[in-house]
């Protein structure tokens, strides 16, 4: 491999970390600061999105470019379940198959940034960016 | 540049971020507590039909959101009384009720039955429960009807307590509790301000350093 495709996959995986920790940051200020109870659902996201957080700050040094294998499954769970939860704020799930019954509900609708913008839609975005970046990452390895 | 000259400096900005917008946060919360205690038609800071402990001649007041069933409130209240011992005529508590937990709502109005019968028995009967709170409010299963045979003690007419915790009254103390709890935004027990600011360090001494400030501000000569 040389070296300017060497840095093209450190800065795709720099870009992966970026975004790992700031969503880790903004959730923990949700829950921390703002006092936000976490729902079911938001856990499970978490669980995919704090570890990516670590993973890619391995990943960067030295360069590692395997870290891609083991942090993809992740962020699909993470993405699978945001994608799930998003529909249920959207209602296009009904409330009755939401699995949190007790407790903080999933499908009340506590944030909205900017208008239509919520937690479950930032994250999201937030892992299928990450999805993206890994897949671009994966591509090089293979070319 | 170096690679972890470039992560160490995006971590350090993103963390002082985080920093920057918590503080952004907080004043902003405080700002809010602070217009809510100057509306002075209907302050939750002027609530004269809550249960006081203390003279009503003391000039700072600790307004502390509590839940019986809540175990950082037990572990707090000694502290809290701690602190009004030592500022007797100085220092006054009015407490708030937070229902959060399952079954606590039942202890609350057990509370306020006993307070109908004097202040001496309230005292005596809220101390009995945040004592026997391991028992009654058992995570798991909490079961308030238990508390009633922790009182034989506290000196309670318990037939007339089980009848009064009913009274339209105590449900209406409780309402306007539950309008002051969304006024304040308060989401965790115990919640406490003193003299209308919110207790900054949640630990026993920043209460005793935040009352003793309080003290120096309202009895200035």
């Amino acid at each position: 491999m040389n070296d300017a495709a060497h840095s093209r996959q450190w800065n795709l995986l720099f870009v992966c970390w970026l975004i790992a920790a700031s969503a880790t940051l903004g959730s923990l200020f949700f829950s921390e600061v703002m006092e936000r109870v976490p729902c079911v659902l938001c856990w499970y996201q978490r669980i995919a999105m704090f570890p990516l957080a670590f993973i890619f700050t391995v990943g960067l040094f030295p360069l590692d470019v395997r870290c891609v294998r083991y942090a993809l499954p992740i962020a699909l769970a993470g993405w699978v379940t945001a994608l799930y939860h998003c529909l249920l704020y959207l209602g296009l799930i009904p409330e009755s198959m939401q699995p949190c019954t007790q407790g903080v509900s999933c499908a009340d609708v506590k944030i909205e940034l900017i208008g239509f913008v919520t937690i479950p839609l930032l994250s999201l975005l937030g892992f299928t960016l990450i999805i993206a970046l890994l897949l671009a990452v994966r591509k090089g390895i293979k070319s | 540049m170096n690679k972890s000259v470039i992560v160490g400096g995006a971590a350090v900005l993103l963390v002082g971020a985080f920093v920057i917008a918590t503080n952004l946060y907080k004043g902003q919360q405080a700002e809010k507590v602070s217009q809510v205690a100057a509306s002075d038609t209907d302050s939750p800071f002027n609530r004269l039909d809550a249960p006081m402990i203390g003279t009503i001649m003391a000039k700072v007041e600790i307004v502390e959101f509590f839940d019986p069933a809540c175990e950082s409130c037990r572990a707090f209240y000694p502290h809290v009384k701690a602190v009004l011992n030592a500022h007797k005529n100085q220092v006054r508590l009015s407490l708030r009720y937070a229902a959060f937990h399952k079954g606590s709502d039942y202890v609350v109005k057990i509370l306020e039955a006993a307070r109908m019968q004097g202040p001496d028995i309230y005292l005596a009967t809220l101390e009995a429960v945040l004592d026997g709170q391991p028992i009654w409010a058992d995570h798991g299963r909490p079961n308030p009807e238990l508390v009633w045979s922790m009182l034989g003690k506290t000196g309670l007419n318990i037939e007339r307590a089980r009848k009064d915790m009913n009274d339209p009254k105590i449900l209406a103390r409780l309402k306007q509790d539950e309008a002051d709890i969304v006024k304040l935004d308060v989401r965790r027990t115990p919640t406490l301000f003193i003299n209308g600011k919110l207790l900054r360090e949640f630990s026993p001494d920043g209460l005793a350093s935040q009352v003793a400030s309080e003290i120096r501000l309202a009895y200035k000569p």
